[in-house]
C-alpha cells in the first residue's frame, strides 16, 4: 500500500468511527484530535477496524502513533505492505 | 404522613409501532390501525414484531447512533418529543433539577448477542470483543444516554421491572418531584427487545409467541383462538411537573396521577396472579380515594395469551364488575407487546379520552374468549362515552410484578 493510500486507508477507517465528521482538506501533519471530534472512545475504534479490517495488532504503548495522518502513515506502511486497500465508505 | 404535592402530566414524548407522535398513534388506536410488521431475527427468521419508524436523526448525530443503543435512542427521540410537548427546553428547571426515570424489562440482551455474533466472525478471539460492550450493557444506558444528548446533570436512571416498567418509571418520577428532589422529571418506559432473538426464542420455547398470515392480525387479546404474544419495541416518556409550577407557568396538563400501586405475587416466574392483581387495582383505588364505579376506562395489561387474559379478566370482574361505568380496552391488539415501554405507551394512548370521551377498543376479537367476559370490554370499534374523569392502566410482569397507575381528568 502506498504512502497515500495508507492515508486513505485510516481516513476511511474514521468515515465510519466518526460519521459527522468532515474529512476533506485534513492536514496531515496536524493532529487528529485539533482538527476533527475524536475522543479516547474513537482511537479504540480506529485500532479495532485497523485489527479487523487489515489484521494489524497495535500494542497499547503505540496508541500515540495514531496523533497525525503522517504519523499514522508511518507506523502503518510497513504493516500494511502488501495488503490491499479495504475501503467502506468509498 | 404529610401531603404530597400533586403531579401533573404536561408533556408526552412517544414512538410506537404506529405512531410516533400522540396525535398520530391515537388517529391510529381508534381507525383500528395496526403496527405489527413482519420481522426477520437472526436464528429465528421470519416472524412479527412491532417496529417503530421514528426518524433517529431528529435528534441525534449519526455518531451518537453508532456508539450507543437502539433503547438509548429511543429514550432520546422520546425525552426531547416529551420536553417540546411541554414547551420546556431539558434544562427549564435547571440542568441539576430534571430527574430522567426510564423503565425498562431488560437492557443489555441485544448488545450482548450482538458482540457474541461479532466475535464468533473471529473464531472468538476476545481481542475482537468491543470496547463500546460495558457502557451499552450497563442497565442506566437508556437514561444515561439521555443525560449525554441533553446536558441534563440531574438523576438519571433505569427501573428493572419486566413489562411493568413503563408504570414504574411514571411512579418513580413522581416520587421523586413529590420529595422535593427535582423540579421537572422524565418518567416512563422504553424497549429495544425486538433486537434481541433471545425473547423470541423464548417466547417460542414457552408456545406464547404470536403467529398470523396478516400480521395485523396476530395480537388478539381475549380472542378465542389467539396464540401469543407480539414482541414490540417502543417508547414513551411524560414530562411531569408539580401541579403549582405547571399552573404558574400555565403548562397544557393532559392529567394528574393521583393514584397508584406496585405489588407482587410471590407465586410463580412467569404466571400471573388474578387475587395479586385485584389487589393491586384495590390499592390505586385507595390511594387515590377512588371506588371502581369511579373509573371510566381501564387500559388492560393483556397480551394475548390465555393465562395471561384469563387471570386479569378474572381480577377485572372481581373489581369493575359492579361498575357499569367503567369501560375495558387493551391497546397491545394494535401494538403489540412494547415490554418496557407499555405501560407508558398504553396509558399516553388512552389520555386524549379527556378530550374526546372515545375509548379506542380491542381490536382482532373475533370470537371473545368465554372466559374473558368481562362487563364493559370495548370490543373493535371505538365507543364514544362522554366525559371521561379517570383512568386507570395496569402493567404486569414476569417474577409477578404487578402495576397500576390512575389518572384523573384536570
Amino acid at each position: 500500500m502506498t504512502r497515500d493510500e495508507t492515508i486513505l486507508a485510516v481516513k476511511d477507517i474514521i468515515s465510519t468511527i466518526a460519521p459527522d465528521e468532515e474529512l476533506v482538506g485534513l492536514d496531515t501533519a496536524v493532529p487528529l484530535r485539533d482538527q476533527i471530534e475524536l475522543d479516547s472512545m474513537d482511537f479504540l475504534d480506529i485500532v479495532m477496524e485497523l485489527r479487523k479490517r487489515y489484521s494489524v495488532q497495535m500494542p497499547e504503548e503505540d496508541y500515540g502513533e495514531l496523533n497525525t495522518l503522517d504519523s499514522c502513515a508511518d507506523y502503518l506502511m510497513p504493516r500494511l505492505e502488501g495488503q490491499e486497500l479495504k475501503l467502506q465508505n468509498a | 404522613m404529610p401531603e404530597l404535592p400533586r403531579i401533573v402530566i404536561t408533556g408526552v414524548g412517544l414512538t410506537s409501532p404506529n405512531g410516533d407522535d400522540l396525535s398520530s398513534y391515537r388517529q391510529n388506536l381508534l381507525q383500528g390501525v395496526s403496527g405489527v410488521e413482519p420481522y426477520q431475527i437472526r436464528h429465528v427468521g421470519e416472524t412479527l414484531a412491532g417496529v417503530c419508524h421514528f426518524d433517529s436523526n431528529r435528534y441525534q448525530k449519526r455518531k451518537e447512533l453508532r456508539r450507543g443503543t437502539r433503547a438509548g435512542s429511543i429514550a432520546i427521540y422520546c425525552a426531547r418529543e416529551a420536553t417540546k410537548d411541554a414547551g420546556l427546553e431539558p434544562t427549564h428547571y435547571g440542568k441539576e433539577r430534571t430527574g430522567i426515570y426510564v423503565g425498562i424489562t431488560e437492557h443489555g440482551n441485544v448488545e450482548t448477542e450482538n458482540e457474541v455474533h461479532a466475535v464468533s466472525q473471529y473464531d472468538f478471539d476476545l481481542s475482537f470483543w468491543s470496547h463500546h460492550h460495558n457502557p451499552r450493557t450497563v442497565a442506566n444506558n437508556p437514561a444515561g444516554e439521555v443525560t449525554l444528548n441533553t446536558g441534563l446533570h440531574g438523576p438519571a436512571y433505569c427501573l428493572g421491572g419486566a413489562c411493568a416498567a413503563g408504570n414504574l418509571g411514571l411512579i418513580q418520577a413522581a416520587q421523586m418531584l413529590q420529595l422535593g428532589e427535582v423540579d421537572m422529571a422524565l418518567g416512563g418506559g422504553v424497549s429495544e427487545s425486538i433486537h434481541t432473538f433471545g425473547i423470541f426464542a423464548s417466547f417460542m420455547s414457552q408456545g406464547a409467541l404470536a403467529k398470523n398470515d396478516d400480521p395485523a392480525r396476530a395480537s388478539r387479546p381475549f380472542d378465542r383462538d389467539r396464540n401469543g404474544i407480539v414482541v414490540s419495541e417502543g417508547g414513551c416518556l411524560f414530562t411531569l411537573e408539580r401541579l403549582d409550577d405547571a399552573e404558574e407557568r400555565g403548562a397544557k396538563i393532559y392529567g394528574e396521577l393521583v393514584g397508584h400501586a406496585i405489588n407482587s405475587d410471590a407465586s410463580d416466574f412467569v404466571l400471573p396472579l388474578a387475587e395479586r392483581q385485584n389487589r393491586c387495582m384495590r390499592m390505586a383505588l385507595e390511594k387515590a380515594g377512588m371506588q371502581p364505579s369511579d373509573i371510566d376506562i381501564v387500559n388492560t395489561h393483556a397480551t394475548s395469551t390465555a393465562q395471561g387474559d384469563i387471570q386479569e379478566c378474572m381480577a377485572l370482574s372481581q373489581v369493575f364488575g359492579d361498575s357499569e361505568r367503567t369501560h375495558i380496552n387493551n391497546t397491545k391488539s394494535f401494538i403489540g407487546h412494547t415490554m418496557g415501554a407499555a405501560g407508558a405507551l398504553e396509558l399516553a394512548g388512552n389520555l386524549p379520552s379527556f378530550n374526546d370521551g372515545v375509548v379506542h377498543p380491542t381490536i382482532n376479537v373475533d370470537n371473545l374468549d368465554p372466559d374473558c367476559e368481562v362487563r364493559g370490554l370495548v370490543l373493535n370499534s371505538p365507543k364514544e362515552i362522554g366525559q371521561v374523569d379517570n383512568i386507570l392502566s395496569l402493567s404486569f410482569g414476569m417474577l409477578g410484578i404487578n402495576s397500576a397507575v390512575i389518572i384523573r381528568r384536570y
